[in-house]
């Protein structure tokens, strides 16, 4: 601790404060503070680890199916049987009357943890299928789009809201009233109208062209339907930005547009980008579930944990496990997405009120 | 007062008709190829084929046809290719379950969102207040679907846990407390995602109005606290609930109520457009989503007349 008891304390005593410490006052980035107060807060990370858990598990799908539970994602067992305990267990019951009582068909088996060798893990779906390899592939499908709909929603906004906030004037009245348009959509229906619209025969406009089944589509849709909720709130920090002293330092410097864009301006929104970068992954994860199961997101044969829930509906009775599986994957997922993002605004800009409405 | 409701009405004005153009893009421009077979839908004859080209005047410019599909929207004519059905018709007949549906919910979500979020200013960093952090985060990671099938698993009628029916909806006016029981689950299930994010929001709220300086002259003329706290903090923390409610209530019914009415087979508007998606039946999907957005952005006006009503400061003049 400080050994000087002087209670003048200039910048000098400072000075020597620190190097009683052992060392000379070094200049901190804001980043390396935030990262000091986001290692302290070990209940984000935690979730943190517990989401990268998630997408590794998921990315593993393939060596698991082939290596582990010895069958694809879109294979069906119907009316075949598998080893359970030394004893041969139907996939799907095939039901009847055996011995005398009668037995409902049709009925799937159940979650079998490690009981056959990896085979059934968290049991079979109507059509034989083993669930535990479908909601690996569905988590896949399901990160794919979430992410690269934030990845993709998240550079438009920005790319978007930056011109509107330098230019100003008309260009940022066009850009502007383009996000209140979307705005006054309800994000959901927009979606499944697209979503429909687009499964029908694809798009081919522009010299862009997507067949109909292609994860894209699910994937730009949700971007599309997003974009007011970042922009619009960038866009506004954006014009205070622009009319502080800095701005006109950098132009009068002789700075263009692209330079006073990405070098000036986009340094200090950089925090705010990656906290709605992380809140929005997790958005359109549900934003994707709640699409597929209406159908109008992944499309069949293709899984994903909406889908799976969708599948599972109809089965709630006998075999719930089909629809809570993967519902507990998805709340684990965006959960851990929520946490870490509020511990990430929290070690960036404590003050900061960022919030991604829906 | 007036020349703001005026400016704010042509406004809406402006964004409802560029909100259907954009509606006549997505469906009938965006897929390519020739609309009238794809509106139509997998189930029709050559001569709906023919009656669709000419009823929307498809070998005409643009601003016809786009005129043509406005007309047979407000005047009531569109049909559903797969059903025959009227979509106007099947839309206000699901208008009961829906307006149920949510306003029932938005009452609950705000009234115990309300509650919980005193309760957690009140007792602000002891274990309650972070219970319903913990609640508010969980609440706002959940599929509203998969809550809905969960509970219908264990508490609907035939299920394990049960004591309430399952599904389905029964009008008001044919059976006021069959209405009210078979509404209790999706009622809840819908604001049950709402609740802790409604205390969060009232909780920093109450917290910044506790520090203005007519609350310190209200306590220190010697009111008692209950009075403080319901008179002076309460009423201006909730000012802001109540633009924020008006934003989410318009929300809710173009998202989670379609998905809620889904899963509890109520159906409403949402569930309407819902089931057209499986059969790529687009007429019903174009109807609910013009409908449903012309009713939020009217709404969203009428907010903005009460926001000013609530709150002189920001009143034009």
């Amino acid at each position: 601790m400080a050994t000087e008891s002087t209670t003048d304390f200039s910048l000098d005593s400072a000075a020597a404060l620190a190097a009683d410490e052992g060392g000379a006052i070094e200049g901190k980035s804001p980043w390396l503070l935030a990262w000091r107060r986001l290692r302290r807060n070990y209940v984000a990370l935690g979730f943190l680890a517990l989401f990268v858990v998630i997408v590794v598990m998921c990315l593993l799908a393939g060596p698991y199916a082939h290596h582990v539970a010895g069958t694809g994602p879109n294979d069906n067992h119907l009316g075949e049987t598998f080893t359970r305990d030394g004893k041969q267990v139907e996939v799907v019951s095939k039901g009847g009357f055996t011995g005398g009582t009668f037995k409902a068909g049709g009925i799937p088996v159940g979650p079998q943890l490690w009981h056959a060798g990896g085979k059934y893990v968290f049991g079979a779906d109507t059509q034989g299928r083993d669930v535990a390899v479908r909601l690996l592939y569905g988590g896949l499908n399901s990160l794919k789009v979430g992410i690269g709909s934030a990845l993709i929603c998240t550079l438009f906004a920005l790319v978007l809201a930056l011109i509107a906030g330098y230019y100003g004037g008309w260009v940022d009245w066009v850009i502007a009233r383009f996000f209140d348009l979307i705005w006054a959509f309800p994000v959901l229906l927009l979606a499944i109208a697209l979503g429909t619209a687009l499964s029908i025969n694809g798009f081919h406009h522009f010299g862009i062209s997507i067949q109909s089944g292609s994860l894209w589509i699910p994937t730009l849709v949700i971007s599309y339907v997003l974009i007011p909720y970042i922009g619009r709130p960038l866009r506004g920090q954006i014009l205070s930005l622009r009319e502080k002293e800095f701005i006109e330092a950098a132009t009068a410097q002789g700075a263009g547009g692209v330079r006073v864009m990405f070098s000036e301006l986009l340094p200090n929104i950089a925090s705010s980008v990656l906290v709605f970068f992380a809140l929005i992954i997790a958005n359109n994860i549900l934003t994707e579930a709640g699409l597929s199961f209406l159908g109008a997101g992944v499309q069949p044969p293709n899984p994903s944990w909406g889908t799976l829930i969708a599948d599972g509906q109809s089965r709630i009775q006998t075999a719930p496990w089909l629809a809570i599986i993967p519902g507990i994957a998805i709340v684990l997922t965006v959960l851990a997405l929520n946490i870490f993002g509020d511990g990430l605004r929290d070690a960036l800009d404590p003050r900061a009120k960022v919030r991604i409405e829906h | 007062m007036l020349a703001f409701l005026v400016r704010r009405l042509v406004g809406a004005f402006l964004v409802l008709v560029a909100v259907s153009f954009i509606t006549y893009l997505i469906f009938v421009k965006i897929p390519g190829g020739d609309p009238a077979p794809r509106i139509a839908g997998r189930l029709a004859t050559d001569q709906n084929i023919a009656d669709i080209r000419q009823k929307l005047h498809l070998n005409d410019p643009f601003y016809s046809q786009y005129w043509a599909m406005m007309q047979s929207l407000f005047t009531g004519s569109l049909k559903s290719y797969s059903s025959q059905l009227n979509v106007v018709q099947e839309i206000k007949r699901g208008i009961p379950a829906t307006l149920s549906l949510t306003i029932g919910a938005g009452i609950i979500w705000l009234g115990f969102g309300i509650l919980v979020g005193v309760i957690s200013a009140v007792t602000a960093g002891r274990l309650s207040d972070r219970v319903i952090t913990v609640l508010a985060l969980i609440g706002i990671s959940m599929p509203v679907f998969w809550l809905g099938l969960i509970s219908r698993y264990l508490f609907a009628e035939g299920h394990p846990l049960s004591f309430l029916p399952d599904g389905e909806y029964v009008g008001l006016t044919v059976n006021p407390w069959q209405w009210f029981v078979h509404l209790l689950m999706p009622w809840t299930v819908l604001a049950v995602l709402f609740i802790g994010f409604y205390g969060r929001v009232l909780r920093s709220n109450v917290l910044d109005t506790i520090n203005e300086d007519y609350v310190r002259t209200a306590k220190a003329k010697g009111l008692p606290p209950r009075r403080v706290l319901v008179k002076h903090v309460l009423r201006n923390s909730l000012i802001p609930i109540v633009t924020l409610f008006g934003l989410d209530f318009a929300a809710v019914i173009g998202g989670s109520a379609i998905l809620t009415e889904t899963v509890f087979n109520l159906r409403g508007v949402g569930q309407y457009a819902a089931d057209s998606v499986q059969s790529l039946d687009l007429p019903p999907i174009m109807g609910v989503t013009i409908y449903a957005t012309f009713f939020i952005v009217l709404f969203s006006v009428v907010v903005d007349l009460l926001y000013a009503w609530l709150d002189p400061r920001i009143r034009p003049t």
